[in-house]
């Protein structure tokens, strides 16, 4: 832990938070193209700790509440938010949405809209990186509402049998839509559960961004030397509800308050600035940087024109025998 | 060409095709040791090895969703599914997940992957194994589907499913895998969305696919007996179908029957039979006949699943029953 880590940790979280705040905001104007929008306010330490733990090489899966996993990635704010507002120079040509945002050429392999429906795709990834020794390994989030899908257990057991480098993050935020995770489940830690694949269970504590990439990137060595997949619990809450149009009804007051408490960014800048990692003016650097960026970001998004007509009756499928050099060129710009 | 088996032809095809290009690799149950259920993939492991063909454990939806993975990363996987009614396991992988991730992401990646598994009855293998289910995958945008019949298009649509680059669903009929017929040697490649005119006929038209088509031909025999030629149909492909070949030969004919082994509702026929009508309303002498299982499960007695499906017999009834129209036009 050091400056260094400080400015992108800290960076990687405010332009999240900011990046959120400002989608309600357009939400609330009416500007976006869908109505479907799942912010993940609150939980910014998981995905700046899980993607800085990460290599260029890397591959990540990501989630319906997925905006701070491609942000902390890298994913350009800009065309993100042109893909909320239906813009054609979002990164899915406006047709993906909040739900499906993914930048392909930074090994982000798609946020999905079905609870755990990718974990078997990130178990791919990470057969294929075996297969190729691509030396890559696979990061796969995930919520609590996918740990009891069956693909969890499937994926979490051939990935264990084959020994791939896929690392598994269940990014815990107490509720799988209403019901809470002490419901869902009677196993509610990770290293317990990950003991039935006989691979490494962690659990983090998931406000705490160092702890996090701490977990995530032992992890990730492990899984980069052969040493097959690990699951780490990384226990974190939702400060706002599902999605828009929940006011959470089924949370008690009291237990909300606690958890903003923590709130991930106060608590790392508090501990930054007593390390002596970051100054004061450090931090109002960035802040000030994440706000630009995020100005920008809407800017261009609202220039653009929205996406053509044509746009909803294209790419339903690849040309075929074109898809080699397509996913080549892809593949050489990491 | 060399005369042999559907099932070798379809091992030629793989094995080809995984000399061709490293990418390619086989994951499903017992497909290495054991050979496949069916005997498909016998000695590809002693030839390839471990690390392209792989044997997994029983997670359908897992052996699905890690070829849609593989896939987008570098990876040409054909995966296996014992028996299609297997799918029921896996469906997200593929309809969610396969299906949509070309079009979803904006065109950013494609999921060139093959998913072969097997259907059909014939083997008194019960409600749980038999069953014909291409209409589920025909209702999904981004999927291709193909059901050969014969041992050539076995291999040279395998073959060009491999290379396509889009997710297919490759579905076999356990009925023919030891059907015997000329295989062209070589890099033999037959395109995906095509279909074959079978049998020539100027009377009616008999449009089938997979097994279907063989009690088709059948029943052409038996009609031409009595005078009747049909010609048959062999539509190969299902998605994308090759509706030009089947109106063409249909505004000749003018009489149409289109026969498969699923259950009737729901099934192919019918969207075979409204396309005929959209497209040649006023050129049809009767109305498009439909032959297809009765809307039951399947049982495990080999005589009671004959009751059920159709055969040649209820073929010529149907194409009777088509050239009993007479319309005046």
């Amino acid at each position: 832990m050091n400056h260094e880590f400080a400015v992108q940790a800290l960076r990687h979280m405010l332009r999240i938070r900011l990046f959120e705040e400002r989608t309600l905001e357009v939400l609330m104007q009416g500007k976006l193209a869908s109505t479907m929008c799942h912010v993940s306010i609150g939980q910014e330490a998981v995905a700046a700790g899980v993607c800085m733990a990460m290599q260029p090489q890397d591959y990540l899966t990501s989630t319906h509440r997925g905006h701070g996993h491609l942000i902390a990635r890298g994913g350009d704010l800009g065309r993100m938010m042109a893909e909320l507002m239906g813009k054609e120079t979002g990164y899915c040509k406006g047709r993906g949405g909040s739900m499906h945002i993914t930048d392909m050429a930074l090994g982000h392999l798609g946020a999905n809209g079905i609870v755990g429906g990718h974990i078997g795709i990130a178990v791919g990834a990470g057969l294929w990186s075996k297969l190729s020794a691509n030396n890559a390994v696979t990061m796969c989030l995930f919520g609590d509402g996918a740990v009891t899908e069956g693909v969890f257990h499937e994926a979490l057991n051939m990935a264990a049998v084959f020994r791939l480098p896929v690392v598994f993050v269940c990014e815990n935020n107490q509720y799988a839509m209403s019901l809470p995770w002490s419901k869902s489940t009677p196993a509610v830690d990770f290293k317990t559960r990950a003991a039935a694949y006989a691979m490494p269970g962690i659990d983090v504590d998931g406000q705490d961004v160092a702890a996090v990439y701490q977990a995530a990137r032992e992890a990730a060595e492990r899984a980069r030397r052969g040493d097959g997949p690990t699951l780490i619990g990384a226990h974190t809450y939702r400060f706002f509800g599902h999605s828009r149009g929940d006011p959470s009804a089924y949370r008690d007051p009291e237990e909300e308050r606690r958890w903003r408490e923590r709130d991930p960014i106060p608590l790392f800048k508090a501990r930054a600035l007593s390390a002596g990692w970051l100054s004061q003016d450090d931090m109002a650097a960035l802040e000030a940087d994440a706000r630009q960026a995020m100005d920008d970001a809407v800017q261009f998004a609202e220039a653009a024109p929205p996406a053509r007509d044509a746009v909803a009756f294209e790419d339903v499928y690849a040309p075929s025998g074109a898809h080699s050099a397509e996913r080549e060129r892809q593949h050489s710009t990491l | 060409m060399t005369v042999m088996m559907f099932r070798d032809a379809l091992r030629q095809a793989l094995r080809e095709e995984m000399q061709r290009d490293p990418r390619v690799f086989l994951l499903g149950e017992d497909i290495g040791r054991y050979g496949g259920a069916y005997a498909v993939t016998k000695g590809l492991l002693e030839e390839f090895g471990p690390q392209r063909v792989i044997d997994t454990p029983m997670s359908e939806g897992t052996i699905v969703g890690a070829a849609v993975g593989a896939a987008m990363v570098g990876g040409r996987p054909v995966a296996e599914i014992m028996y299609v009614d297997f799918m029921a396991y896996a469906m997200d992988q593929l309809v969610n997940q396969a299906a949509k991730i070309h079009y979803m992401f904006g065109g950013q990646i494609n999921v060139p992957m093959v998913l072969r598994t097997q259907q059909g009855t014939g083997r008194g293998a019960g409600a749980q194994h038999s069953q014909s289910l291409e209409a589920w995958f025909t209702h999904i945008p981004g999927l291709k589907v193909i059901v050969p019949a014969m041992p050539d298009d076995a291999k040279g649509l395998l073959k060009a499913a491999i290379r396509d680059g889009n997710p297919i669903v490759f579905l076999e009929h356990k009925g023919l895998y030891a059907l015997k017929g000329e295989v062209p040697d070589g890099d033999y490649l037959t395109p995906i969305g095509a279909a074959r005119v079978a049998r020539a006929g100027d009377d009616i038209t008999l449009i089938s696919y997979s097994r279907g088509l063989h009690i088709a031909l059948e029943a052409a025999e038996t009609l031409a007996r009595a005078g009747v030629q049909a010609e048959v149909i062999d539509l190969r492909t299902l998605k994308p179908l090759d509706l030009d070949t089947v109106i063409r030969s249909v505004e000749h004919t003018r009489r149409a029957v289109v026969i498969h082994e699923a259950v009737l509702t729901g099934g192919l026929g019918g969207e075979i039979a409204a396309r005929l009508c959209e497209a040649l309303f006023d050129r049809l002498l009767a109305p498009v006949q439909r032959v297809g299982a009765f809307d039951v499960p399947l049982p495990a007695n080999s005589r009671l699943e004959k009751l059920i499906v159709p055969d040649a017999a209820r073929v010529v009834q149907a194409a009777h029953t088509a050239l009993s129209y007479s319309r005046s036009a």
